[in-house]
């Protein structure tokens, strides 16, 4: 049972700020964190796993403070993500990249085969990573975030580049993972699966966090509709 | 304190003549992002050119100059953009690099095929004028060049500030799709750059040659200078990189001025630019890890554990053949060419797979070789130990270096290569600065000689090609792909380089114990920072991702002075289709082993 909480933070780009002084909470199950384009998702997921300090606040797992640790000390303590714009490892196979992860973590090779199979992909094992389709490189980026056996995992956009089956079978894995108790934070554009999934929804825009709560509350907020569309 | 004015004029003046070079440096780089490796070897050509029309042909000064300046260079650098560097747009640095070495040492053979090796005094300008300020004499030609980096800060100010193109050069800098916004392309931007940048190399080149003199090499890498002033201005602000420059300018003169004269401080004198380059690198921010977009690369096949043992098999026994039948000189060429494969070996690893373009792997070559000489007798002990204390040297240098990445991470090796050379292989503790050390060989014909190279070549192949198939292997290439997804999943980024870095040193380490013992005299001529140019040359061309590349790039090594001195009118051609040859194959880090390879494939097929 893991808890992660952001307080306080803000990123600043030199005159943009790009998240601003945002406090949330993701405990034990699926928490939403959505918001239109530049709202600062994927920059609060960097801050999280270690990839950019912070201008201003904590990272706390489990009560910790884990914001002066770096990515890999993170890694270690729990904490996983896949990226929006795809990080997979270009020059090794789709089981190499799994294997990393694991060897990473003192795990067996072996293991890769089960990860890949669980998220669907392991017809790919033997493809070079850089050829794969989007779709598949993400849930690659899933399997190989899954072999460093996180409590937390940020997924930052996972379902882009699946089709309506896969993406229907992603979600029942997000159930799964967050039923084993991990806190999973889904970064999506996919509203269905919000809405979905979701057991408690944050919304980010222009940085700030407009509003949070289960999602029916959120999808009746006046001021998320406000944020879409104007 | 007159002689303190005296030097402050003088440090002003050869800082303003760097801030010309390393102004044309900055314009480049900002407008098309590559970092000009080449641009201190087209103000040498450039300075050459300016020789043999005022000095040789007679023509007045100021008509020579503005022929070189005004028209020549120019062309050249849009020569050099439409045909070398509009090809490498987005390329990675590596590539980049390449090519700008490629351009450096096709520029030097060119000059030396022209204007072979002579003394070429030059005038400087305006002799006959000069005044005195404070009791100090200012020269005419001093005079001259502080106008002229006036003109120049003042020129490109303008330019950058008060014209549309000089925005839309501003705008290429921050995002390139935003150039055309301003109606102008972005191609034409970067060749207009280059054109400017070359005439600046070019009128620095011009201004530095009465007072160093003109030489293929010095003036090539005074460069280290430029390159010194463009980091204070991180490659982007040219106020701050003029003031880098004139400090620099300053710091020399002073240097000269006010510090002992004895050997050692006068080898420091000689490393102070490689010092402050090292000092400025050292400065620069850790490079965040760099986040976005899949990297990979498509190395050729690794063969499996029965496919390298057939490998070796078949390498050993070729090698034994050639022991038995070839003649004592051939067979110790062969044997060099193997010691360089293995330098080369040692790139494979830090390259090939690891993604770092090091321009200072000879040095480790020079460490082991001193380390072994320093023993007095040879054994393979000692040939591990030379490896052993270049790994650690490699390790301590990773540990300084490699918070930055990428360019700076290059720059850097070169500044540690340079360091080394000047303070450490050319004092009294390693070599001297002319003198040569003797080692005792480990075994004495020729024919054992390539024996033992033949071997150590299979080991340390089957060795890399083992790290290649393992965890360390697919750690160093997950690293080079997507350090940010590594650090994600629990990978300590910076011990997998140093680790590979120091690795990677303590191959070219026992390549250096080697290589002294099959010398028996080695100097520090023999690593000096030159030499790693050609070895990243010839290590590109002939494939940086394969055993059978390295094998490839040492022989090629090793055939380049036999080359240059069996027909010395083609040496400098050799050294110009290297250049050229390396800015064309640095697409495709394979080299030339993986289309002989595929030639094979498809013969068979
Ligand atoms: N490295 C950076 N330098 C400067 N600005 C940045 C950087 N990264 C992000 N930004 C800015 O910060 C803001 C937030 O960006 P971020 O990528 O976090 O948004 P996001 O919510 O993930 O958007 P999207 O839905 O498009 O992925 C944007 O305005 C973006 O332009
Ligand atoms: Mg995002």
């Amino acid at each position: 049972m893991s808890t992660v909480q952001v307080e306080g933070v803000t990123v600043r780009f030199g005159e943009v700020t790009a998240v601003d002084d945002v406090t949330l909470t993701a405990e034990p199950g699926v928490t939403g964190l959505i918001g239109p384009n530049g709202a600062g998702k994927t920059t609060l997921f960097d801050v999280v796993s270690g990839l950019r300090r912070p201008s201003a606040g904590r990272v706390l797992l489990d009560g910790a403070d884990i914001t002066a640790k770096s990515p890999h000390q993170r890694s270690r303590a729990g904490v996983a993500r896949t990226f929006q714009r795809l990080e997979v490892f270009g020059s090794l196979t789709v089981r190499e990249n799994v294997v990393v992860a694991l060897e990473s973590r003192r795990r067996s090779p072996r293991l890769a085969e089960g990860l890949l199979d669980r998220v669907g992909i392991a017809r790919f094992a033997a493809n070079q990573a850089d050829t794969v389709p989007t779709g598949a490189a993400r849930l690659l980026e899933l399997a190989r975030a899954l072999a460093t056996e996180p409590r937390v995992l940020l997924l930052d956009e996972p379902s882009s580049g699946l089709d309506r089956a896969e993406t229907d079978a992603f979600g029942e894995l997000l159930r799964e993972l967050s039923a084993e108790g991990r806190a999973v934070v889904l970064v999506e554009h996919d509203m269905d699966l919000v809405m979905g999934y979701c057991d408690i929804v944050h919304v980010l825009n222009l940085g700030r966090l407009l509003v949070s709560g289960p999602p029916d509350v959120v999808r009746a907020h006046e001021g998320v509709r406000e944020a879409y569309l104007g | 304190m007159t002689a303190l004015l005296a030097y402050t004029i003088f440090g002003l003046v050869t800082g303003g003549a760097y801030a010309v070079v390393a102004g044309g440096l900055v314009l480049t780089y900002s407008t098309s992002k590559v970092f000009n490796v080449g641009h201190g070897a087209i103000g040498m050509v450039m300075a050459f050119l300016y020789w043999e029309l005022a000095e040789n042909r007679g023509l007045p000064q100021w008509v020579a100059s503005l022929l070189v300046v005004g028209v020549a260079a120019p062309l050249f650098g849009l020569l050099v953009e439409r045909f070398v560097m509009r090809r490498l747009a987005g390329a990675p640095v590596g590539v980049t690099l390449v090519a700008g070495v490629g351009v450096l040492v096709g520029l030097i053979g060119v000059a030396q095929v022209v204007w072979p090796p002579q003394a070429r005094p030059v005038r400087p300008f305006l002799d006959h004028l000069g005044v005195h300020i404070g009791g100090s004499y200012v020269s005419g030609h001093d005079l001259v060049t502080l106008a002229c980096a006036v003109l120049v800060a003042g020129g490109l100010y303008v330019l950058l500030n008060r014209t549309r193109t000089g925005l839309a050069m501003r705008a290429c800098v921050d995002a390139p799709e935003l150039a055309s916004l301003y109606g102008t392309r972005p191609h034409r931007l970067s060749a207009l750059s280059w054109a400017i940048g070359s005439a600046l190399a070019a009128l620095g080149g011009i201004l530095l040659t009465p007072v160093v003199q003109l030489d293929y090499v010095t003036m090539t890498l005074l460069v280290i200078t430029a390159y010194t002033a463009a980091l204070v201005g991180r490659l982007r602000s040219l106020p701050w990189t003029f003031v880098g420059a004139l400090g620099l300018g300053l710091v020399q003169s002073y240097a000269v001025a006010y510090l002992p004269s004895s050997p050692g401080w006068i080898a420091f004198r000689a490393a102070i630019p490689a010092l402050l380059l090292f000092v400025v690198l050292l400065a620069m921010p850790q490079s965040p890890l760099r986040i976005g977009g899949v990297r990979g690369s498509r190395g050729v096949a690794v063969p499996n554990g029965l496919a390298t043992g057939v490998g070796a098999g078949l390498f050993l026994g070729v090698a034994v053949a050639l022991a038995l039948l070839v003649g004592p000189v051939v067979a110790g060429q062969l044997a060099l060419g193997l010691v360089f494969g293995i330098v080369v070996l040692s790139m494979v690893l830090l390259t090939g797979y690891g993604g770092v373009v090091s321009l200072g792997q000879f040095t480790f070559v020079g460490v082991g070789a001193v380390t072994v000489a320093r023993f007095g007798s040879v054994s393979p002990l000692t040939l591990l130990a030379g490896a052993l204390v270049a790994a650690v040297v490699g390790a301590v240098i990773a540990l300084t270096v490699l918070r930055v990445s990428g360019l700076y991470l290059a720059l850097a090796t070169l500044g540690f290569a340079q360091l080394m050379d000047k303070l450490v292989l050319q004092s009294p503790i390693a070599f001297g600065v002319r003198g040569s050390v003797q080692v005792p060989r480990l075994v004495e014909s020729p024919a054992a000689q390539l024996l033992l190279a033949a071997v150590v070549f299979a080991l340390v192949g089957i060795g890399v090609l083992a790290v290649r198939r393992g965890r360390l292997g697919r750690r160093m290439i997950a690293v080079k792909d997507s350090s940010a997804a590594c650090a994600t999943l629990g990978v300590n980024v910076r011990w997998v380089r140093v680790g590979v870095f120091a690795l990677s040193a303590g191959i070219a380490g026992l390549a250096g114990g080697l290589f002294a013992q099959l010398r028996e005299t080695v100097a520090a001529s023999d690593f000096q920072l030159f030499n790693n140019l050609p070895l990243l040359l010839f290590a590109v061309i002939a494939g940086v991702t394969s055993v059978s590349g390295a094998l490839l790039g040492g022989m090629l090594l090793m055939l380049l002075p036999v080359l240059q001195s069996g027909f010395p009118a083609f040496a400098g051609v050799a050294v110009v289709l290297l250049g050229v040859a390396a800015a064309g194959l640095s697409r495709d880090p394979n080299g030339l082993v993986s289309w002989l390879f595929r030639a094979w494939a498809w013969r068979r097929a």
